[in-house]
């Protein structure tokens, strides 16, 4: 009746999970007190949980990814201790079972459940807006990707408490993860996590693609696109082109495991080379479906607080495209020394150190972006110059990765650790940090707090160095990754350092968490009312923040790069009243949240061999999305009069924050709420 | 590049219904961008099979397994059923829903045909012990031509819904993309099973 | 161009050194030639990389200074964005770098391709390692011995390890001799290293392969001519013996953190039967007549199986061990 579920798959015995369980139950329950006391239920679904609007979803992508990265730090400083305290012959606290399911889950929540919804949420909530479009291409599956996406989420939570994680690090390896090595369920909890979100990826992917190439405002030619939006429209090709290599690899991993199929088996004819080099044909552009993204936020801060035009912007561009080229040439230098011969060893090995050429000339042209500019020293520009250093360091220890002779000796070492978090951390998560400051205010209408933001960029920064520089000299010593103990006492100090670091990174994570609340306890201090906080160069700083739902009453017309720049610059001409039209818009859907929800039972019920469960949910998912295909009703018209008033009433605003804005003095003095209506 | 401006253009009377207007135009573009994803999945599929197409275990070959005649009569069935569906899109063209109607029946027949073919190579195959576990070339065969099948069935599930949509709401600015979306499905599936065709069958069996 | 290389190379030796100070370090303490040449390539293309690097840190710096906001009055351009020379010398000079660094790369990876034997008037000593879950199975095809955990070779002979695997992906290591290599079951690996100077090194699999991946760790001894001829004697005294399928089989059930063993003799041709064992079918019947071999390894693997499922429920554990006999018997 339940598969293989039983109560013995809790596990009780298990202090930690067990406190974490109780931890994020009194939470949970806490949440849910809080919303059903304030009756916020019925505006949490309808104008959240079933909206099509990209700003909302884009919001919810990011407030997901925060959560989830408190989770996947736990795992780190978990894992960190550990090394600190397991030398020369003591086991730490953590069995091998354990830590090996905390490493894993590490990996794959921090890529799969922080990093990409960050970027996704930014490309939610700014694309759009950058491009003068009123929406996306696809609004409900818009709605769809960000349930399925979360879907996922929950399933890699579910693990925690209900069975147990894969212990097979983040990629999942055949033939480790096959039946017969890993019998549990922790690999069906990743396979089904991942097939869920990565069908919503893939969804992302198409819709923003084709956003981006069909709904940009008239005037805007491709090379006068924002620089972000090249980046996410690369970014987006990636995605279209790469994840349905995950999806297939996961199935074939899923025919071994539940129909005894042997495609990745030792024997029968199976190949686990295959899964190797699959896994790595999606993963290696992964990463930079991470990092285009992230190099395009640090365009938009460098060339709007240096006041000035970005250098070489079409230098950045087709340095972009040859990265997104490039990217799928190289997946096999992450397995150098599976033995494959020298020449073709040397030839990704050289294809890879091409891609630090067009890096290595964004990087430059950062930098001319600063050369005559007035660089104001803000939060996202701190973080846009710690990641300038951090990343140029990580991409020379890639560079010297991408050697084959080298990599012989670096390969699996905490070198290839320290590596990748230096690129990641340096450039995905400190560009999502800027990016959450630029745009934050465009989002909700106030900015966020500098000195706590400030706070979170000096401990980040240095807990990041403390924490992954002692890693390079641990791997000199032929220090491995995945060990969950070591017998060498000397390497004991260098570990004990890397957890001080961790334990300073978590001071920067607290001081985002501070940054929040304080932000909103001072939001009326903090308002922006001009729409126009930072004085933008691009479309989205055009319009009111928060944007009304319908973006732009009129669609913008863009005669070149930076539009909203140059136009500022000759002076905004008084806006004439034009006859506002009636907008039509997509209306909300539950059909996203419900699909979801069957899609959840259904990987559940799969994980745990509940066929009849699975079955009735696999029948749930198809029939709430036929009651979806044969729904007419999906979109409404917003009337001109209602327009009207919410132009009017930005107009009021904008002028109220330009008059504030004058009495720079009179800060918190000169507050309404109702203008931000 | 400094007359760089930002006009709200009162012109535009496209743009005032943007989002609206091209909506037809716009969902069949996206179908091709995921056709090209689904065709990832196939390419993958297909660089699997090749990798392990030697790799028979002791079990049989395809040149051991494949009825070449009974193969040829599905392909029949789907090539048939391409024509068909562009004689439907033809119909729609000129407005004649109940010509359309009929030959997407025909398409939805022919479909089945191949579907109850391949059904049958899979029980056989399955019934004589070499099911795909046997052996990892078997894995692989019976992954990507049953992967081909599902989409098939899909497919046909698909002419069902445009079939209903098509009697209850007749052709207007939703059916009409969605038929030729799934024309371009349709089309794209032929084209797949041209290349499973020879790419699996025709070479195996030489 | 090797004045170059050399300068950089000591600089950037240099600077590291200076990090590493105080601690024996594996990778920049090499115990031979291929370790040696790995530690210059290292240290060649972090030097050649700092030539980027470096001005880079150094601009980035300057620039936000010199730039900033409130600071002494520097020349502001808002719309200064172009510059013909600036973009050829951002693009011309990484070019160079990554030219220099990729004909590195292409000369040292076919000098260091770890399948490459290594010229030398000694004989070359062939030693085959097998991953097994959680330790390292060293088979001498040439002295009819084998060990685990332990491996020796004479100083100043090339060796060529063969690596395989039982079960799943490691990869075998000894940091201070260099180059690693993948053991994959039915793959014969190979990579090819020598010791020049005696000592005990550390080594252990680098590739994550389940719960007693920590512990797979051995010693390897850089010995002396005698010093391995009285190793060998040692070992050849050994009251145990590795026979092929079953004894292999109790030896191939998992377990962590595994003590040194010696084992007298060893069935010949083990390492070929394992091989094989996984390829269990036609394509190997064609290739090897004697298929009862072939049978009874299939079967062994199916008790290594056996073995692995039951360390996943320790209660079961102790049936399961009996097991083997009885599918013996079967198979």
């Amino acid at each position: 009746m339940l598969g293989k579920l039983s109560l013995e798959a809790i596990p009780y015995h298990e202090p930690i999970i067990m406190v974490v369980a109780v931890i994020m139950a009194i939470g949970a329950f806490a949440l849910i007190a809080a919303l059903t006391y304030y009756r916020k239920w019925g505006w949490l679904w309808s104008e959240w949980f079933t909206s099509v609007d990209h700003k909302k979803l884009g919001i919810m992508y990011f407030l997901v990814a925060l959560v989830m990265l408190l989770r996947g730090f736990s795992d780190a400083i978990m894992m960190r201790l550990q090394l600190a305290m397991a030398a020369g012959g003591s086991m730490g606290y953590l069995p091998p079972e354990h830590y090996d399911q905390i490493f894993t889950a590490h990996g794959v929540i921090m890529i799969f459940f922080v990093a990409m919804p960050m970027v996704i949420g930014l490309m939610n909530l700014v694309v759009p807006l950058q491009i003068g479009a009123r929406d996306v291409a696809y609004p409900f599956l818009n709605n769809l990707s960000f349930w399925l996406f979360a879907a996922g989420a929950i399933l890699v939570n579910v693990s925690l408490v209900v069975g147990e994680f894969a212990t097979t690090g983040w990629l999942a390896y055949a033939p480790l993860s096959g039946i017969e090595y890993s019998p549990g369920v922790g690999v069906d909890y990743w396979i089904w996590a991942l097939q869920i979100s990565g069908i919503g990826t893939t969804l992302t992917g198409i819709n923003f693609f084709v956003t981006i190439l069909k709904m940009r405002t008239p005037g805007m030619t491709l090379l006068r696109m924002p620089i972000f939006t090249w980046t996410s429209l690369c970014a987006n090709v990636l995605i279209i082109a790469s994840f349905p290599i995950l999806t297939a690899t996961i199935a074939l991993l899923t025919l071994d495991r539940y129909l005894g199929m042997h495609f990745f088996t030792n024997d029968v004819g199976g190949n686990m080379m295959m899964y190797v080099n699959l896994i790595w044909a999606w993963g290696h552009p992964e990463v930079y479906i991470l990092i285009l993204p992230a190099f395009g936020v640090f365009s938009e801060v460098i060339a709007t607080f240096a006041r000035k035009r970005l250098f070489g912007y079409t230098t950045m561009v087709w340095a972009t495209v040859a990265i997104t080229l490039l990217s799928f040439i190289v997946w096999l230098h992450h397995f150098f020394t599976m033995g494959a011969g020298a020449n073709v060893n040397a030839f990704f090995g050289i294809m890879t150190m091409i891609i630090a050429i067009p890096t290595g000339v964004k990087v430059f042209n950062w930098l001319f972006t600063m050369f005559r500019g007035r660089l104001e020293f803000t939060s996202p520009v701190l973080w846009t110059l710690g990641f300038i250093i951090t990343f140029t360091l990580g991409g020379m220890t890639g560079v010297m990765l991408a050697v084959p002779g080298a990599n012989f000796v670096l390969h699996n070492s905490l070198f290839v650790i320290a590596h990748f978090h230096n690129v990641i951390v340096g450039g995905v998560v400190f560009g999502m940090m800027a990016g959450m400051t630029y745009w934050f205010p465009k989002a909700f209408g106030f900015t966020l707090d500098e000195t706590w933001g400030k706070r979170a960029f000096w401990c980040w920064l240095i807990g990041f160095y403390l924490a992954f520089m002692p890693l390079y000299v641990l791997s000199f010593f032929g220090a491995v990754r995945r060990m969950q103990s070591y017998a060498n006492p000397e390497w004991q100090p260098w570990m004990l350092l890397a957890l001080v670091g961790a334990v300073v990174i978590m001071l920067g994570i607290a001081c985002t968490v501070i940054q929040l609340w304080v932000s909103i306890r001072d939001r009326r201090l903090n308002a922006d009312l001009t729409g126009d906080p930072w004085n933008g160069r691009t479309l989205e700083w055009s319009i009111a923040s928060p944007p009304p739902h319908y973006n732009f009453a009129h669609a913008p017309e863009v005669g070149g790069i930076d539009s909203f720049w140059t136009q500022k610059q000759r002076g905004i001409e008084a806006l004439e009243e034009r006859p506002y039209q009636d907008l039509h818009m997509p209306r909300n859907t539950v059909a996203g949240p419900v699909i979801s929800l069957f899609a959840v039972v259904l990987g559940f019920a799969l994980v745990w061999h509940i066929w009849w469960l699975a079955i009735a949910a696999a029948v749930g998912c198809l029939i709430s999305f036929l009651a979806r295909v044969f729904n007419d009703d999906i979109d409404y018209w917003v009337p001109a009069a209602e327009v009207a008033r919410c132009e009017r009433a930005h107009q009021r605003q904008r002028e109220a924050g330009d008059q504030w804005q004058t009495n720079g003095s009179a800060r918190g003095g000169f507050v309404s709420a109702d203008l931000r209506g | 590049m400094t007359t760089d401006t930002i006009k709200h253009s009162d012109a535009h009377a496209h743009a005032v219904t943007h989002g609206h207007h091209d909506t037809g135009s716009i969902k069949v573009f996206g179908f091709w961008v995921y056709l090209m994803s689904d065709l990832v999945i196939f390419g993958t599929l297909f660089a699997t099979y090749a990798v392990l197409m030697r790799g028979t275990a002791g079990g049989p070959s395809g040149a051991e397994i494949f009825d070449l005649r009974l193969i040829l009569a599905g392909t029949l069935l789907l090539l048939v059923s391409s024509f068909t569906y562009g004689m439907a899109v033809l119909s729609m063209t000129a407005e004649r829903v109940t010509r359309l109607k009929a030959w997407l029946v025909v398409t939805f027949l022919l479909g089945a045909g191949f579907i109850a073919i391949e059904f049958y190579e899979f029980r056989h195959l399955i019934h004589a012990g070499f099911g795909p576990d046997r052996s990892a070339f078997l894995s692989a065969f019976f992954t990507l031509v049953g992967t081909h099948g599902l989409h098939v069935l899909f497919g046909l599930l698909w002419l069902v819904v445009v079939l209903v949509q098509l009697h209850t709401k007749g052709l207007n600015d939703m059916t009409r993309p969605r038929i030729l979306c799934l024309s371009l499905f349709w089309h794209f599936l032929d084209v797949v099973w041209i290349c499973v065709f020879s790419f699996v069958y025709l070479m195996g069996v030489v | 161009m090797s004045k170059v290389r050399r300068f950089l190379g000591t600089l950037a030796l240099w600077s590291l050194s200076l990090l590493l100070a105080g601690c024996s370090s594996a990778l920049l303490d090499p115990k031979g030639e291929i370790g040696v040449e790995q530690r210059s390539l290292i240290l060649t293309s972090f030097g050649l990389m700092l030539i980027v690097v470096v001005p880079v840190i150094v601009m980035t710096l300057l620039f936000a200074w010199r730039y900033r906001h409130r600071g002494r009055p520097a020349s502001y351009q808002p719309d200064w964005a172009h510059n013909n020379w600036i973009e050829a010398v951002v693009w011309v000079v990484p070019c160079l770098i990554i030219a220099v660094l990729a004909a590195l790369t292409w000369h040292t990876s076919h000098t260091l391709d770890p399948h490459k034997p290594l010229a030398s008037a000694e004989e070359t000593l062939e030693i085959q390692a097998v991953s097994m879950d959680w330790k390292w199975l060293f088979i001498y095809p040439q002295q009819g011995i084998a060990t685990v955990n332990e491996v020796a070779f004479p100083v100043d002979v090339p060796v060529r390890f063969r690596v395989s695997s039982d079960s799943v992906m490691n990869a075998f290591f000894i940091p201070q001799l260099g180059s690693q290599i993948y053991a994959m079951a039915g793959m014969d690996n190979d990579v090819h290293l020598i010791a020049n100077h005696p000592g005990r090194y550390a080594g252990r699999s680098t590739n994550y392969s389940g719960a007693g991946f920590s512990g797979m760790t051995f010693e390897a001894l850089a010995t002396s001519e005698q010093g391995f001829d009285d190793w060998v004697a040692k070992v050849r005294n050994a009251e145990q013996e590795l026979d092929y399928p079953q004894g292999y089989a109790e030896l191939a059930a998992p377990s962590q953190y595994h003590p040194v063993e010696y084992f007298s003799s060893v069935t010949p041709q083990l390492y070929e039967q394992l091989l094989h064992s996984f390829h269990g079918g036609a394509e190997h019947a064609d290739s090897h007549g004697d298929s009862h071999d072939v049978e009874s390894a299939t079967a062994t693997r199916t008790d290594a199986a056996n073995h692995r499922v039951a360390h996943h429920h320790a209660d079961q554990h102790h049936a399961l061990r009996r097991q083997p006999a009885r599918t013996e018997a079967g198979g």
